[in-house]
């Protein structure tokens, strides 16, 4: 791998430390502005077809204990980061998270806290996590259909890898760079990519040879998405020029991951058009599916229906399909998992509801 | 049908016996259940204990002990330090029911009717058949008697089955040994919340409480100075009875109405007296034992619209502030409380008996927030552990609206929830009992009032240490913000950039933007007494040597330079010593500072000693600013005069 070019990124860093230092010197109290990061402040951009940051912004101030103690952090931070391109080193969030023990004052106390500060230097300075030399964890999200990639490997070597001849039934695992001079797609024979919430519904579907049956390619999401995974989606979806639709679970926690994989989370909006498949649709479970099919179902908990009646308030989910099947869902106080399909069968899942949903979306088996 | 004649009804009309009297009011008398047997057994007798060591002037040292070995049988013993009993007197004071001296007298005590500790010997005798035992030794040097005793139901009157003489350690004092009929498992708690509550109220007194399992619970004593001792006072006409007043006017020795009147009450001078004659049309000369009953209720009435000056509260004896907290300190220790306040109020008068109430309140630390608060209830030192609800206390503090004061009460009455213990103690010439029971204040609206502002005080004393805790918490983040956090930003981002680091006093205060003002409490054994030249009647307080060391720091965080007067309040038992820098003014209640301009981070530092106060006494101090905007001021309040 040939060495990026970090000046700029260094150069972005320490106006960040100039900018604090300047404030002092011309004894202000030194704060730090960047744009609010909360779900009244999205806003769809028409041009990139995601959902953006809007124009509100915050302050990060010394004026109060919890202001300072993150304009100190971000000190830590960038003067880390500085270290790490100096030496041509990367770390993980989490190793990143354990180095800051040996911060004192500005040691974080959760990894949660680390990361966010993580995304909120790629909001301040416009640079990608990357630059940072800080990376997240392998996570493994997996890929099965017939379509064939070049990845770079760490001996420095392209190879091709078929996603189903050369991997086994966990399929092909997604390295958390995505990026071009590391993953390059080359054929790909499938008409669509089913992005798919749970690993137990992934591994029914292998198990029943959907990707061969449906020619699809089934992508593992892993819960919420990690980057990579929405990243890896967006290229080959974009690239391959196939339809992407969403799996999940019935419940306002699934929904939100089919909102990061299309729309763009709001905890990474600064990145969206890099990250989210604005075409991608949601296939199911919906809530209607659950009377529809009449599938077991759960009672909804206080959580769910706080996270439910929040969503209605979300700009993401303003359109009228979202807005019925969620307010169908308040109404009914359940919710349902995709496996409870099993209900009907192993096989009823491959052999009439995905076929039904799928009709509906227009694809047909053949 | 014959005829049943008067003859007839005169065969069964017969002198009741005590046993009789005894059974049928045996509820009131606080001997309902066995439960209450064992609670009122014990009570009785210390309370006897405690007014026997007060009357002779020694610190109580009270053991009670309560063995279990029959399911439904206990031995109570109370033992104390008192001058004991003198031989003769045993068998009146444990044996006859109604027997006592301070059946007449007009002045605060416990017993109030003299039913004590003799019902407790009858109830034992009724109910396990066993005879009491009582050891007494009245001076140093002389054996102690023991006397076993049973009383004669008919002719109540004690029967003395063996009287002893016996080697006693003590130099003086008594021990009752009774057996009764008691529920020990359930009323262990009660005896255990009873000596508690006793102790709190009598800071003076040590209490050893061993039970039947054979844990010894000590309540210690926390003052080693007496109660005041008590006045005896004439009674007051606004609450002399008509009974009363007729039978006082048949035994006096006055010979004129106008001398019965000034003799045998109190607040009756020459002035007064007239004007009562002259309002009852009574003439001044009257010989009072030939009065007529009209005459007296003229008398009576006449009482009633002439304005009497209240009576004097020489008669009571309140705790006092500075010893309820003590107590209070020392019976919630496990609890650890944030704060003990006090309040106390001026003695005050309900139908001619003068009153006083006292209030305390614990809160915070380990009491639980969503319980409602617990409420010590006290009459004349003597706690009330039943009747909760009827109790004018509860009433009082149920009335007030604690929404307004930061604690949980769901309709805005009734009692609030929250981590506090609320103590009211009231002392009286004449408690008003909702019953003989004597477990429940009744609804007397004077005292009703008094009780209501005394807790009030406390409760916005709470609500005021809450706000400057609040305040101070915030500030003292800032404070960190500013030592710690800010000059570390600095150094980091000048390290970055390869620049020097920058100076920080201006920023520092434009973050903090106020005048800070800390204050420091600390304690010093001295092995000299401290006597105390201001106290009035010249009593020794207790200082046991200890010096009470301030120190408070002003720190001028604002950016021009401030200049004020700053306050510190002297606690009523304490004396001022050693002041730096000199104080422009000090008086009975406050030290004054004239503070000379401070200039934007800078600070003084000011010290000051106190003798008189116990270890504890003072755990921060109230300090008050003036001719500064105090909104600009953290630490202290606005000083609104004296």
């Amino acid at each position: 791998m040939v060495d990026k070019d970090y000046s700029d990124v260094i150069n972005r860093i320490d106006l960040i430390a100039s900018k604090i230092y300047d404030d002092l010197q011309k004894t202000n109290i030194p704060f730090l502005k960047l744009s609010t990061r909360t779900k009244s402040n999205i806003k769809f951009d028409d041009k990139l077809n995601v959902w953006k940051y809007g124009k509100s912004t915050t302050e990060r101030s010394a004026k109060s204990l919890d202001g300072a103690y993150m304009l100190l952090r971000t000190m830590y931070v960038v003067d880390f980061i500085k270290e790490m391109i100096k030496a041509s080193k990367s770390s993980t969030l989490r190793e990143m998270y354990y180095i800051s023990e040996g911060w004192n004052l500005a040691k974080f106390s959760s990894q949660q806290e680390s990361d966010f500060l993580a995304e909120d230097l790629e909001v301040i300075t416009g640079c990608m996590r990357e630059d940072f030399k800080l990376r997240p964890e392998e996570d493994g999200a997996r890929v099965i259909g017939n379509l064939t990639l070049e990845e770079m490997t760490r001996n420095n070597t392209k190879k091709k890898i078929h996603c189903q001849d050369d991997v086994g039934d966990s399929g092909y695992s997604i390295p958390y760079n995505v990026e071009p001079e590391k993953i390059t797609f080359k054929s790909a024979d499938a008409k669509f990519i089913l992005a798919i919430e749970t690993g137990g519904m992934f591994d029914r579907l292998v198990e029943n040879g959907f990707d061969t049956s449906y020619k699809s390619i089934l992508v593992h999401l892993k819960g919420q998405p990690a980057r990579s995974t929405r990243r890896f989606i967006k290229r080959l979806s974009e690239e391959k020029k196939l339809p992407v639709y969403a799996f999940t679970d019935c419940d306002p926690w699934s929904f939100r991951i089919f909102a990061s994989l299309a729309y763009g989370a709001i905890k990474t909006a600064h990145i969206s058009e890099y990250l989210a498949t604005p075409s991608a649709q949601y296939l199911g479970v919906t809530p209607s599916d659950i009377e529809n099919y009449k599938l077991p179902t759960d009672k909804l908990t206080t959580e769910d229906i706080d996270a439910l009646k929040s969503e209605l308030t979300d700009p993401r989910f303003q359109d009228s399909f979202w807005k019925n099947e969620i307010k169908l869902q308040l109404e009914m106080g359940k919710k349902s998992e995709q496996q409870a399909l099993a209900k009907y069968g192993l096989d009823y899942v491959t052999d009439t509801y995905l076929p039904e949903k799928l009709a509906e979306m227009g694809v047909n088996k053949k | 049908m014959a005829e049943i004649t008067a003859y007839d009804l005169a065969k069964k009309q017969k002198e009741i016996s005590v046993a009789e009297f005894f059974e049928r009011n045996k509820h009131i008398l606080g001997f309902g259940n066995t439960t209450r047997a064992l609670v009122t057994s014990v009570k009785e007798g210390v309370d006897n204990a405690l007014d026997a060591c007060e009357e002779v002037g020694i610190l109580p040292d009270i053991i009670v002990e309560i063995k279990n070995h029959d399911e439904s049988e206990c031995k109570v013993t109370i033992e104390d330090n008192g001058p004991g009993v003198v031989k003769q007197q045993i068998p009146h004071i444990f044996g006859r029911l109604l027997y006592g001296s301070r059946f007449h007298v007009v002045r605060q005590s416990r017993g109030q009717q003299g039913i004590g500790i003799s019902a407790v010997v009858l109830y034992g005798q009724l109910t396990t058949g066993k005879h009491a035992k009582i050891i007494s030794k009245v001076e140093e040097g002389k054996p102690a008697v023991v006397t076993e005793l049973a009383i004669d139901t008919n002719k109540n009157r004690a029967e003395v089955i063996t009287q002893d003489i016996t080697h006693w350690e003590k130099p003086s004092g008594t021990r009752a040994e009774i057996s009764i009929m008691a529920d020990y498992k359930r009323g262990k708690r009660f005896v255990y919340d009873y000596l508690q509550g006793t102790s709190i109220v009598n800071p003076h007194a040590r209490i050893v409480f061993k039970d039947a399992e054979g844990t010894e619970q000590i309540f210690e004593r926390t003052s080693d100075a007496l109660p005041k001792k008590c006045i005896e006072i004439n009674p007051h006409p606004y609450g002399v009875e008509l009974g009363t007043l007729i039978k006082m006017a048949k035994n006096t020795k006055s010979r004129k109405l106008s001398s019965f009147l000034k003799t045998e009450f109190s607040s009756m001078g020459d002035r007064t007296t007239d004007s009562v004659c002259e309002e009852a049309h009574l003439d001044k000369e009257l010989n009072p034992k030939e009065m007529t009953r009209d005459q007296f209720l003229e008398l009576h009435k006449a009482f009633k619209k002439v304005k009497i000056m209240a009576p004097s509260t020489d008669c009571l004896s309140p705790i006092g502030e500075t010893l309820i907290r003590r107590s209070l300190k020392s019976e919630t220790m496990e609890i650890s409380p944030e704060f003990i306040i006090t309040a106390s109020r001026p003695a005050s008068v309900y139908s001619g008996n003068p009153f006083q109430v006292e209030s305390g309140l614990v809160y915070g630390g380990n009491l639980p927030k969503d319980k409602q608060i617990k409420i010590l209830r006290f009459a004349n030192r003597i706690p009330l552990l039943y009747q909760q609800g009827d109790c004018l206390i509860t009433d009082a503090i149920s009335n007030i609206d604690w929404r307004r004061y930061g604690l949980d009460q769901p309709s805005g009455r009734g009692l609030p929830i929250g981590p506090a213990i609320i103590l009211v103690h009231v002392s009286s010439t004449q408690i008003p009992y909702t019953s003989e029971s004597k477990e429940a204040i009744a609804d007397i609206p004077e005292m009703q009032s008094e009780i209501e502002l005394a807790v009030r005080e406390c409760a916005r004393k709470v609500q005021h240490h809450i706000n400057k805790k609040v305040k101070r918490v915030k500030t003292r983040e800032k404070f960190d913000l500013i030592t710690r956090i800010l000059p570390e930003i600095a150094k980091k981002s000048a390290n970055m950039i390869g620049k020097p680091v920058p100076s920080l006093d201006a920023v520092v205060t434009k973050i903090m933007d106020v005048v800070w003002i800390e204050d420091l409490v600390e304690y010093e054994k001295v092995p000299v007494q401290t006597k105390l030249v201001n106290n009035p009647e010249e009593k020794e307080v207790s200082g046991k040597g200890i010096i009470t060391k301030s120190t408070i720091m002003v720190v001028n965080y604002k950016r021009t330079s401030q200049k004020f007067n700053l306050y510190a309040i002297i606690p009523n038992d304490a004396v001022v010593g050693l002041v730096k820098p000199k104080a422009s003014k000090i008086t009975n209640n406050y030290i004054k500072w004239n503070i000379d301009s401070i200039s934007p981070a800078n600070k003084v530092d000011i010290y000051f000693e106190l003798a008189g106060l116990e270890k504890g006494d003072l755990e921060e101090n109230d300090l008050f600013v003036e001719n500064i905007n105090p909104a600009y001021v953290i630490g202290a309040d606005k000083w609104e005069g004296e």
